[in-house]
């Protein structure tokens, strides 16, 4: 790592920081305001969600829980948080090296006295502190959010911690992956199809997963390996899903580095 | 101990050609001169040996020491300044300055005021409010504020006015006169011919003439234009004639061998008028593209 390349990496995402936090932080927040007009109306609620198709109710976030109850509710919200935290971290991994490249101004860095691999623990680090920062964000938003509209009820505080603490490793996992398909293709000209296609694809596997019942999608998808839904209803991670992340994070992060300290960077030509 | 030696350096992207057996040596307090049109392999030769690209084959040490291997502390002792400059657009040159001073153990800061005050660049202007000038110039004030044994410009004068361009020769000789080696790549002769000591030319990725400027020039070709009364249509078809050209009253070519025979060939006729130069190095170079 290199002091000056991290500080200058955190610099450069400061705006895009503040904007993803405050986004994260509304969503949940606004969202979760809805709360107590629900609880309010807990049997109607549960008779119009009966009629929906479970299928249909799990591609939401809303499945096996209710949403007049504070934790099956928040579920839900936390779902819509997760999407957002996606799409941050998967423009920040595809991102990562490859918009300095499409701005041919790699050759900046590289040419400095510093080996590729501290550039690109730099930058990584940089980015994962960002997203610590909106994490942060989104996490004193949540606390708040369920403190002020729990229509009465009592918060679980260990479901809300399973949650919550599951984002950063949710982050690292499309940081890593989307830096690793970047460095796979040969030119990302724009970043932001690449990290929404990431994200959103993710997210429907993981609809998909439900809907489709027996096909195991949810081997590689991280909405399934943190579902709200599922922590809410046994009270804890599905360990061996969380695996796949961590194992998933790991080989993103080797493939990573072999490919970027072989990589040759283009010129204009 | 050469300052750069390549060996058979070899570069394929892919199955397209990049260099091929370059081997080179530059010595310490040179100005070498990287001559050859575009596409000729000039760029990726600086990138090999800046570690920005790979080597399909061979090997390229600078300061003795391996391009890829010891990259980083290499790196520390040279200014390299691209063919095309690309920053942070957003930033204000100062910063981008003094961010990039901030990776040397040698940048000075006066010396960074005093290249721009050389120059004429504006520190506080953010980058992507200058003119392609003088971002050139935000590159060449990135490329000696921390004092490098060497440094490698690639199509340096680019984008410069002809004053810009002379400030910055200027500046080259001054650097170079306190012993910075130079590898300049170019396709303008003229001010390859005169800076530099030593040419290498490159066609088609492979090295086809390293040579003193002055050996180049004078030992190779002579420009030779004879105006006689009545030459023979194939008077001067001679081994080491070369480009001949007939003009009004007279032929014009190149010649390479002994001076003697040509001068015997030339007194057998009834002559006009005679010059016998040594070629520019455009010539020389036009010669090696045909």
């Amino acid at each position: 790592m290199n002091a000056n390349m991290y500080r200058f990496e955190i610099r450069m995402r400061l705006r895009s920081v503040i904007i993803w936090s405050l986004a994260g932080a509304a969503v949940i927040l606004t969202y979760q305001a809805f709360f107590p007009s629900f609880a309010k109306e807990a049997a109607l609620v549960d008779e119009v969600m009966a009629n929906f198709p479970p299928e249909f109710l799990e591609a939401f976030g809303m499945g096996g829980v209710s949403l007049a109850d504070v934790m099956g509710f928040f579920s839900f919200v936390f779902l819509f948080a997760q999407l957002l935290l996606a799409i941050q971290a998967s423009l920040y991994g595809f991102g990562l090296v490859s918009v300095d490249e499409a701005e041919w101004r790699a050759d900046f860095l590289l040419t400095r006295p510093v080996t590729r691999a501290q550039i690109l623990t730099s930058k990584l680090l940089a980015a994962i502190t960002a997203l610590l920062i909106t994490d942060l964000a989104v996490w004193s938003a949540a606390i708040l959010a369920i403190n002020l509209f729990n229509g009465g009820q009592t918060v679980d505080q260990h479901i809300l911690f399973l949650m919550l603490a599951s984002m950063p490793i949710f982050q690292f996992f499309f940081l890593t992956v989307g830096l690793m398909i970047s460095l796979l293709v040969k030119r990302v000209r724009s970043v932001t199809p690449y990290a929404l296609g990431l994200a959103f694809g993710m997210y429907l596997l993981g609809a998909f997963s439900d809907m489709a019942g027996d096909v195991k999608l949810e081997w590689i998808t991280p909405f399934k390996h943190f579902d709200g839904n599922d922590i809410v209803l046994h009270g804890a991670y599905n360990a061996p899903l969380v695996m796949i992340s961590v194992a998933i994070i790991m080989i993103a992060l080797a493939g990573s580095y072999w490919r970027y300290l072989r990589r040759d960077i283009a010129a204009v030509s | 101990m050469s300052i750069i030696e390549t060996r058979k350096l070899t570069k394929y992207y892919g199955k397209a050609r990049g260099i091929i057996d370059v081997s080179l040596q530059v010595e310490e307090g040179e100005i070498f001169g990287f001559i050859g049109p575009n596409g000729a392999g000039k760029s990726t030769t600086i990138r090999l040996l800046l570690g920005l690209i790979f080597p399909s084959r061979g090997s390229a040490a600078i300061f003795g020491k391996d391009v890829i291997k010891d990259g980083p502390e290499i790196r520390q002792d040279i200014g390299y300044l691209p063919s095309e400059v690309f920053y942070y657009e957003r930033m204000k040159v100062i910063d981008l300055l003094k961010y990039s001073a901030s990776f040397y153990k040698s940048a000075d800061p006066d010396r960074m005021i005093e290249l721009a005050e050389i120059m004429e660049l504006n520190l506080n202007r953010r980058i992507e409010d200058l003119s392609y000038g003088n971002k050139k110039k935000v590159g060449i004030v990135q490329g000696l504020l921390h004092r490098p044994r060497l440094l490698l410009l690639d199509e340096p004068t680019l984008g410069l006015d002809p004053l810009m361009q002379r400030k910055f020769f200027e500046l080259i000789r001054q650097e170079n006169a306190r012993g910075v080696t130079i590898f300049f790549s170019s396709h303008i002769l003229g001010e390859v011919q005169r800076l530099c000591n030593r040419v290498g030319i490159i066609k088609e990725g492979r090295i086809i003439e390293v040579s003193d400027i002055h050996t180049l020039q004078q030992n190779n070709y002579k420009r030779i234009y004879v105006a006689a009364n009545a030459i023979a249509a194939d008077y001067f078809e001679l081994p080491g004639v070369t480009n001949l050209e007939q003009t009004n009253g007279g032929v014009r070519f190149f010649y390479k061998g002994d001076i003697d025979a040509i001068v015997a060939r030339i007194s057998a006729l009834e002559l006009i008028d005679v010059t016998i130069e040594e070629p520019t190095l455009e010539e020389i170079f036009l010669h090696y593209y045909e």
